[in-house]
């Protein structure tokens, strides 16, 4: 019998160890909170997404359900110690990073020790054994293809795939630069590194989706709870309680005052010591909920009488947006041929592995935030106001980010923390549960979409009339975008003479909705795309000819009137379509003529079109670039890499603009006391707008750099310790730095451009120029349906990109995959139902199993407003997957989907509702 | 307090003296804490040598209850347990087979355990030992509802024992999710199979499992089976909605009601299939 205060033996990493901690704690708090092992992730606490694995005695196992105790006398392996404590660990760091297997890291370390195990004790691995290796693992970045190619090529390298160099750095698949720290464990995220005296909050939320509450005896509470050193509610806002991403539309507050309008909205907060604070229950916390009737759903809100979920907005309308050209009613008449359809989609859940996290301090009277976010300077505002100090006296500190995908553009844990270290002085910390996480951040909003889409006999669109409701929740967040947004983009990536276009955010008391991957435009997509194709079966046309005929070109305005001029690859991305399609059709036609079970395969296609940046507004970024005096060159790149790979992206550009090797620069990451602001990273603009000042610094600081060595347009520079060298054909000058005088920021030379994409406002009918450049593609979808059980298996996904310019192609495939993953979770498992699900077992996104190969081929039609002709792509490769694969269910079975996720059952209504297999 | 007794017979003096929380692989015990601390009191039964291991006896194979998915899906058994040793390979992810325990998973006793049905459908019994001794009881006995089982707060599940008398037979077990991986079943079917020397069923055994409270036995079903010969069969046309009448599924953010009694009626024609196939070969 082993007592609790006892050490217990354990070998950890190789080394023999004693270790004091409480035997029935999880392992995966004792290894990060008492022995410092961070390498291990916990991205749900319940067994749900593998980052916490662990190898004890050999075998993966998740740390987060093993308790302590448990591992006595055991070897426990970590992330950490792979390389000496396995024989493949070393050959899978490597390949991973080489196939930029890792996006923002956070599943990597569960994937590595599940791969290490797997390999070790596998004499010839396989693609299936890997897949049941890692099935355990959740990733929500990559979509997994390029983790199984690295764990096969780490069981039998090939050779370095990297090798293409033509002699371009823009254009050269390079691994991230960032990306040693998130193979070996060390890459630091929201809840990592904090400092040792770090209080833990815990917010007391509502269980109620609409309420009015009393708080109790607080005082008398905290003191009948030794640890806890603070109970927080709104009265301790020393500034505005209230937060927003948009300004103008700010109505979010940190506490509730009185009434909470959605579940999960915070009322208080308890700050103490971590063990004192995590051993709380929260249930006890004195507070009395009134429950009151609550408007979920778009029905309930838009009822006539029903209560106003904002005071000052009248029917529970956040904010509409307009679109509108030509004679929609003319347009229709004129149609050979019109369909109609109404579609709706659910909330989706974000679902990255790393829940909220992070840490304030108090440094005087300046307050620095270390935690997740998208947006450092938009928080550092927003900040300010809650504490009702200046901007300049808040620096946020973004952490590595282990998935933001939209939902970290807004506060979560900051303003807790800030109250909090402000008012103690001392560092406080949150991390959000997984519950927590998906109760309260934002959502994709569920859209009820209704269009009619006419055309003429010989396949030409006419007009589009297009009307749709999204479900904001109980705050505005980026309602207003999607509002905006989705009315510029119904027309699809196609040239549609009549239009109209009419978006409603309406507020209700579920979580509040915001920016997911597309704000919007996927679900609008799903109505569009699949009406495209009911319209050119009726006209008796190929859906991917009829899409190529229609494709918006440089010369046909868009429904905003809009001329593009260069840069709409839209033709090209479908007809590079064109030899998969004829296959993928004939094949699963074949497999259907012949099939004599109920299994049947279909193939369906869905174009895709966005527009890169803000619509309509002014969206800068601000790139500084140094040399220093030891011949170093630093970037300044404020562009927060989620993943996505802005870190290695915009380091090419600035290297290819400034003409030198990448190994000559120093990455300055996003921090508001060290980096311009490069804007949030979201709407597919870093690449574009950032990458676009990257280069305009690189090209200035190349040009300064020149005229000190008096050297033509064409010389060559290399940066040398101390020195750079100038060569211009057989002429050579070096520079000597040493001698020369720095700037404020230590510079020798250096050089800030800033790059604003050039739109115009849109009129009362919404024409004008939203964006400067769009990104475009299409998706080929083959899917398996088992028709008698509704169950639908997606075998491949063929994906073209317009993406201008491709800066790095290994980074974009991996966006392409990650987003086709999204867009399969979307189409055929993920809806999040408040109140229900609140965990990754019951919300499920799909795992390694669920993805098929993906093949990318980008299309480059370069944009002439993007670094080097480069568009963002991080969005669009996510919006076409859906309606692609609901193409594919119809060419499969004759069934229209029109409500996301098509999930087992839901099919199998619809196809016993057509009769045909019941 | 955590106490990590080396024998059944202290384990069982520390639940009856302690009355700590009992934890196996944990799977279970971890995920339902959500973000609760863990509970004061536990006895892990990890080290408990009574509840480890497979062994081949004369009339029963018996599994020891500590036996975790990943033990049982690897072990040298006959066809018989086929479907057992399926479900053990579909239990969650490698993560949690080498964490997960048989015991656990019927102790548990959600209606959605993957253990069940194979063991219904092997006329499995457990074995169950307190202060006052030990008891056996059928597995239908045992389960008895939604987290209900036949088991007193003092005693513990030593073993799972399965008759040897249907272990020729062929078995399959096909489970049904949203996902491939780590995905809750949305129903489950178990089958065992025996040929008779006509070449006909000689002895049918079916069992479907997150289609009511407990998983259950296809009794009208197994009995109409026995003499037939389902070679050629469409799997629809093997199963009437009258068998799988007595079922009572819910519904939840998984599936509905009706599409879970769709679905068992088709997944269990398959599995028949399945099974018949492997009990001729
Ligand atoms: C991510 C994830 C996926 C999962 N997937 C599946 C799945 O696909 N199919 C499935 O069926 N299950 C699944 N589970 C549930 C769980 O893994 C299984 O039920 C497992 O078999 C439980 O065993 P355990 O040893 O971990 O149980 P524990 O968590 O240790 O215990 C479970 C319960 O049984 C009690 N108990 C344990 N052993 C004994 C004993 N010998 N005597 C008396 N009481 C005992 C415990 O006190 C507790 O109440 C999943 C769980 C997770 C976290
Ligand atoms: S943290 Fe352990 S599985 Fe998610
Ligand atoms: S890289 Fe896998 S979750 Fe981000």
């Amino acid at each position: 019998m082993l007592d609790q205060p006892a050490a217990f033996a354990l070998t950890l990493n190789g080394e023999p160890c004693r270790i004091a901690a409480d035997p029935g704690a999880r392992l995966s708090a004792v290894l990060r909170d008492q022995i410092g092992c961070e390498g291990t992730k916990i991205g749900c606490n319940a067994g749900d997404c593998g980052a916490c694995t662990v190898l004890v005695d050999g075998e993966p196992v998740c740390a987060c359900l093993t308790a302590f105790g448990q591992v006595a006398g055991r070897a426990v392996v970590t992330v950490e110690g792979i390389e000496a404590g396995t024989r493949s660990g070393a050959a899978l760091k490597a390949a991973m990073l080489a196939r930029g297997a890792a996006q923002c890291g956070i599943c990597t370390p569960g994937m590595l020790v599940s791969a290490a195990a797997y390999l070790d004790r596998t004499p010839v691995p396989d693609e299936a054994g890997v897949r049941d290796a890692l099935g355990g693992v959740l990733c929500r970045c990559t979509g997994y293809g390029k983790i199984v190619e690295a764990v096969l090529d780490a069981a039998a390298p090939k050779g370095a795939e990297a090798a293409a160099f033509d002699g371009g750095i823009v254009g050269r698949r390079v691994p991230r630069l960032d990306g040693v720290p998130k193979v070996d464990g060390t890459e630091r995220y929201g809840a990592d590194g904090w400092p040792a005296e770090t209080l833990l909050l815990r917010a007391v939320r509502s269980p109620h989706h609409r309420a009015r509450f009393t708080l109790g005896d607080l005082e008398g509470w905290r003191a009948a709870h030794p640890g806890v050193v603070a109970v927080l509610t709104t009265a301790d806002v020393p500034g505005r309680n209230l937060y927003g991403v948009i300004p103008a539309f700010a109505d979010q507050p940190v506490f509730a005052t009185g009434e909470v309008r959605f579940r999960g909205e915070a009322v208080a907060a308890v700050v103490g010591d971590r063990a004192a604070v995590e051993a709380l229950d929260l249930a006890g916390f004195p507070v009395a909920w009134e429950p009151l009737d609550a408007l979920i759903g778009l029905d309930a809100a838009l009822a006539d009488g029903a209560a106003l979920v904002q005071a000052n907005r009248p029917g529970n309308v956040l904010v509409r947006g307009r679109v509108a050209k030509g004679d929609v009613a003319a347009g229709l008449a004129a149609a050979d041929r019109t369909v109609s359809g109404q579609f709706a989609t659910g909330f989706v859940e974000h679902a990255y592995i790393e829940p909220e996290a992070g840490f304030a301090r108090r440094v005087g009277d300046r307050i620095e935030i270390a935690a997740c976010t998208q947006a450092p300077y938009m928080d550092r505002d927003d900040v300010a106001l809650v504490l009702g100090i200046a901007p300049e006296q808040v620096r946020i500190i973004p952490t590595a980010v282990g998935g933001g995908f939209g939902s970290k553009l807004d506060l979560s844990v900051q303003p807790f923390i800030a109250v909090a270290a402000w008012r103690l002085g001392r560092p406080v910390g949150m991390v959000y549960s997984r519950p927590e996480s998906i109760m309260t951040t934002t959502k994709r909003h569920p859209g009820r979409l209704a269009m009619t889409v006419g055309a003429t006999r010989d396949g030409r669109l006419t007009a589009i009339d297009f009307s749709g409701d999204f479900d904001t929740g109980a705050y505005a967040s980026w309602g207003p975008t999607v509002a905006n947004r989705v009315p510029v983009h119904a027309s699809g990536p196609y040239f549609v003479p009549d239009y109209r276009a009419e978006a409603r955010a309406i507020l209700t008391h579920s979580v509040p909705a915001g920016a997911f991957r597309g704000f919007g435009v996927p679900q609008m997509a799903v109505a569009q795309e699949q009406l495209f194709d009911e319209l050119a079966l009726g006209l008796g046309l190929d859906p991917l000819e009829f899409r190529i005929l229609n494709a918006l070109t440089a010369e046909t305005p868009t429904a905003t009137g809009q001329v593009l001029g260069a840069g709409a690859g839209m033709r090209a991305c479908l007809e590079a379509l064109r030899p998969h399609w004829a296959r993928a059709r004939a094949a699963a036609e074949t497999f259907n003529a012949t099939a004599s079970g109920s299994l049947r395969r279909g193939a369906g296609v869905a174009g895709m079109w966005y527009g890169c940046g803000n619509t309509s507004m002014s969206n800068p970024s601000t790139i500084r670039i140094g040399l220093k005096p030891d011949g170093r060159i630093a970037l300044h790149q404020g562009a927060v890499d989620i993943g996505q790979g802005s870190n290695t992206v915009i380091a090419q550009i600035a290297a290819e603009a400034l003409g030198v090797d990448l190994a000559a620069l120093d990455l300055v990451s996003a921090d508001t006391d060290l980096t311009p602001d490069c804007g949030k990273t979201s709407a597919s603009r870093q690449t574009f707008v950032t990458g676009r000042a990257a280069e305009l610094a690189g090209r200035a600081l190349r040009a300064a750099i020149l005229r000190l060595a008096n050297a033509g347009p064409d010389a060559a520079i290399v940066c040398g310790p101390g020195r750079v060298i100038v060569a211009e054909g057989e002429a050579r000058r070096e520079i000597d730095l040493a001698g020369l005088a720095v700037d404020r920021h230590g510079y020798v030379l250096a050089a800030e451009e800033t790059f604003d994409p050039p739109t115009s406002p849109l009129d009362a009918n919404g024409q004008g120029d939203p964006y400067a450049v769009y990104g475009f593609g299409a998706h080929l979808a083959e899917i398996e349906i088992d028709t008698a059980l509704g169950t639908v298996r997606v075998l491949h996904v063929t994906a073209a990109h317009d993406v201008g310019r491709a800066v790095n192609p290994l980074l974009i495939e991996g966006q392409v995959e990650g987003g086709v993953a999204q867009g399969i979770g979307l189409a055929l498992m993920e809806e999040f139902i408040p109140g229900r699900g609140e965990n990754l077992h019951d919300y499920l996104i799909p795992t390694v199993g669920d993805v098929p190969p993906v093949t990318t081929i980008l299309i480059e039609d370069g944009a002439p407003a993007g670094p080097f002709g480069a568009k963002g792509v991080g969005e669009q490769a996510l919006i076409p997957t859906a309606p692609a694969i609901l193409n594919a269910i119809h060419h499969a079975t004759g069934l229209r989907v029109t409500r996301v996720p098509a999930t087992p059952d839901r099919i199998r209504a619809g196809l016993v509702g057509l009769g045909g297999q019941a | 307090m955590f106490w990590q007794p080396t024998s059944l017979q202290e384990a069982v003096r520390l639940l009856a003296d302690e009355g700590g929380i009992l934890v196996a692989g944990g799977t279970d015990v971890f995920p339902a804490l959500v973000d609760r601390p863990s509970p004061a009191g536990l006895i892990d039964l990890t080290r408990c040598a009574e509840l480890k291991g497979i062994a081949i006896g004369a009339d029963a194979i018996r599994i020891g209850a500590g036996s975790r998915w990943s033990e049982i899906a690897r072990a040298s058994l006959p066809r018989g347990l086929a479907a057992l040793q399926a479900a053990a390979r579909e239990v969650g992810s490698v993560q949690i087979q080498n964490s997960g325990t048989i015991g656990g998973n019927l102790c548990n006793a959600s209606p959605a355990a993957d253990g069940v049905p194979p063991l219904l459908a092997l006329d499995a019994a457990i074995e169950l030992v307190g202060p006052h001794g030990l008891r056996r009881l059928r597995v239908g006995d045992f389960v008895l509802g939604n987290r209900r089982t036949a088991r007193a707060a003092d005693e513990i599940l030593s073993a799972v024992l399965i008759p040897r008398r249907l272990e020729a037979g062929g078995s399959a077990f096909l489970k049904l999710g949203a996902r491939r991986y780590m995905v809750i079943s949305i129903v489950m079917v178990a089958v065992t199979l025996v040929p008779g020397p006509d070449g006909r069923i000689a002895d049918a055994r079916v069992a479907v499992g997150a289609a009511s409270a407990a998983a259950q036995r296809l009794g009208g079903l197994e009995a109409r089976l026995i003499g037939t010969d389902p070679v050629g069969s469409a799997p629809a046309d093997l199963v009437s909605a009258a068998d799988v009448a007595g079922l009572s599924p819910i519904d939840d953010v998984r599936a509905s009601a009706a599409y879970r009694l769709d679905a068992a009626r088709e997944l269990v024609g398959r599995a028949i299939l399945q099974a018949w196939e492997a009990a001729r070969a």
